[in-house]
């Protein structure tokens, strides 16, 4: 189970920015544990980048608390900011450098003698693939190379928290599986991972521990299993072997005919699908095979972030969002809030 | 997966972070110096031969001394000056625009560096641009004159405060840029007029008393004299005085672009 969050790592107290009479990030707290892998998810302008930015010092916030490491980014900023690597979700090195060079540099705006830089450049541009191109400029990369040029480079001092804003986006299925790999192995090594994703394949293959923020506010946190086992309702899609003209009538079910060969049914976890299974083979339909609609951690997402039903056991009505100050109901005490 | 174990530890050391760091971005500034050099230094040699060759050979034949010396002679501080000060200011508006506006200017704001060495940094990297390009220039005037050094001190500490100056002159002109225009407009509309009208190519004794006394208000004039006096020993103000005003001219806009940074203006939202 969840286990308390030792000091240190990333920690967050009421957190705000406010532009103008606009609150962008409202009130956030947050405690990343050490050592592993938080997604930190979102729709477009939730407020995602946002809150990286002030853990980075690239926005001014209103108000609140962070440390990192124990160092308070009001008070200690520089010894924060030595403990942080951050791969930024908009290109951000300089195009006309080579990989190389970018590396070397970065390593010395992090206090990195030179020698010691160019072993490790070379280091981290082999391990993900970018060696061949250390000499050339950047802005003949390809979009998955400056992907992992940017990886390459928030390594470069070997943070203890590396923070990926959507890491993976625009970059081709083979590239981002072994970015993940990469990912896990630099985790394995002890680097605490803060990622944010749209891909929430990505997030439930990697991260252990889950925030949800929309609008600003934290809606969700907590162990991403622990998260999933809240989900109640999952709609399953059914490939029918004959076809139909409507949906069959099932007491107890919600069964929707998508097209005249498939069926969605919305299943709790209460219920069983043998039952569906039997109940419609009784009514002399086959089902030839089955998936989930959306993946689970994307329905979880879209009952919060879209005031769904389901999260929260109903089935029909919209689930209220939770707060930071309001728990994941499921998560046990002294989980990871 | 959980087992925390510590990668290595950020060095504490912020001293050494810092100087690192403040090498660092000198060294990139000179990579960039070099990677560029067409842009950099050539355009400024081939405007100082064509002042030589115009101004110094052609017209100057006809001008025939100035405070005392051939008029080329007297012109080659001024111009040496002018070529400085402009490439001081246009390295580090250029480059740190040029970093705001690629966002690799992220780069320096999330390091531990402290924005006085980031300003440190690229007012260094202007330094250097000025002193290389100034060298360059020194080697085309003697092409076309003697130059006798009275005082190398001189010459060297307005070198040296002349591009401090205009390198965070130029800091400060990139941090409130927000497009190319505005970081053309002041050195067009600004810095070239006032050099023009420092005194590079003319003695102010020239003058009528009224412009006399409006060049005195041109920050550039003590600079050019300064740096024309280490050379030829002659100078149209008071030597001290400029000094003090080169001085106090650094202080002054190395602490505004301090704190601008640190209040985050043009780097933050």
């Amino acid at each position: 189970m969840t286990e308390a969050p030792r000091a240190g790592t990333l920690h967050l107290r009421e957190l705000t920015v406010a532009r103008g009479n606009r609150v962008v990030v409202n009130a956030v707290s947050l405690e990343v544990p050490p050592g592993e892998v938080t997604a930190l998810l979102g729709p477009n302008g939730a407020g995602k980048t946002t809150l990286i930015g002030v853990i980075t010092s690239l926005v001014n916030k209103t108000a609140g608390e962070a440390r990192v490491f124990g160092h308070d980014i009001d008070r200690e900023l520089e010894a924060a900011k030595a403990c942080i690597g951050i791969v930024p979700q908009e290109l951000n090195f300089n195009m006309f450098e080579s990989p190389f060079t970018i590396c070397v540099n970065q390593a010395g705006f992090y206090g990195i003698p030179r020698p010691v830089a160019r072993e490790r450049a070379e280091k981290y541009l082999k391990q993900l693939q970018l060696w061949d191109k250390r000499g050339g400029i950047s802005r003949g990369l390809s979009g998955g190379m400056k992907r992992r040029l940017m990886i390459a480079r928030a390594l470069m001092h070997e943070p203890r928290l590396l923070i990926l804003d959507e890491p993976t986006a625009g970059v081709d299925i083979e590239i981002r599986r072994s970015m993940w790999d990469f990912l896990r192995e630099i985790n394995e090594r002890g680097t605490t991972i803060i990622l944010t994703t749209h891909y929430l394949e990505e997030a439930e293959t990697l991260c252990r521990n889950i925030a949800i923020i929309n609008g600003g506010r934290i809606v969700a946190r907590d162990r991403m299993s622990t998260l999933l086992r809240q989900l109640h309702f999952e709609t399953f899609v059914l490939n029918l072997r004959d076809s139909l003209a409507q949906a069959p009538t099932l007491a107890g079910y919600a069964l929707r005919l998508v097209d005249d060969h498939t069926l969605e049914v919305e299943i709790s976890k209460d219920e069983n699908l043998n039952e569906i299974f039997a109940r419609l083979s009784a009514l002399g339909i086959e089902v030839v095979s089955m998936r989930n609609k959306v993946n689970r951690l994307e329905e979880i997402f879209m009952r919060l972030v879209e005031g769904r039903s389901g999260a929260d056991g109903s089935r029909a009505e919209a689930a209220p969002p939770r707060t930071a100050a309001e728990p994941v109901a499921a998560a046990p005490a002294g989980s990871a809030r | 997966m959980s087992a925390v174990m510590q990668s290595t530890a950020p060095p504490v050391n912020l001293h050494v972070v810092r100087w690192i760091g403040f090498k660092t971005i000198v060294i990139r500034e000179y990579g960039r110096i070099i990677r560029i050099w067409g842009q950099t230094i050539v355009p400024s040699v081939v405007t100082a031969v064509l002042y030589f060759a115009i101004f110094g050979s052609l017209i100057g034949r006809r001008v025939g001394s100035m405070g005392g010396f051939d008029y080329k002679q007297y012109i080659a501080p001024g111009l040496i000056m002018m070529s400085v000060i402009t490439n001081s200011y246009g390295n580090v508006v250029a480059s740190f625009f040029g970093a705001k506006f690629g966002k690799h200017v992220e780069e320096l704001l999330v390091s531990p560096l402290p924005n006085w060495v980031i300003v440190g940094g690229y007012a260094a990297g202007g330094m250097l641009r000025g002193v290389l390009v100034g060298l360059a220039v020194t080697i085309v005037s003697l092409v076309f004159t003697h130059l006798h050094v009275q005082h190398p001190l001189i010459i060297v500490s307005a070198l040296l405060l002349t591009s401090l100056t205009f390198a965070l002159g130029g800091f400060l002109n990139a941090l409130f840029a927000k497009n190319f225009d505005q970081v053309n407009w002041i050195p067009a509309f600004v810095l070239t007029p006032l050099t023009y009208f420092g005194g590079v190519f003319y003695s102010i004794s020239l003058l009528p008393q009224w412009a006399r006394t409006l060049s005195f208000a041109n920050p550039i004039l003590y600079m050019v004299n300064a740096f024309r006096f280490g050379f030829l020993g002659v100078s149209d103000v008071d030597v001290a005085i400029a000094f003090a005003l080169m001085t106090a001219a650094a202080i002054v806009l190395y602490t505004a672009a301090v704190i601008l940074m640190n209040r985050g203006v043009g780097i933050r939202e």
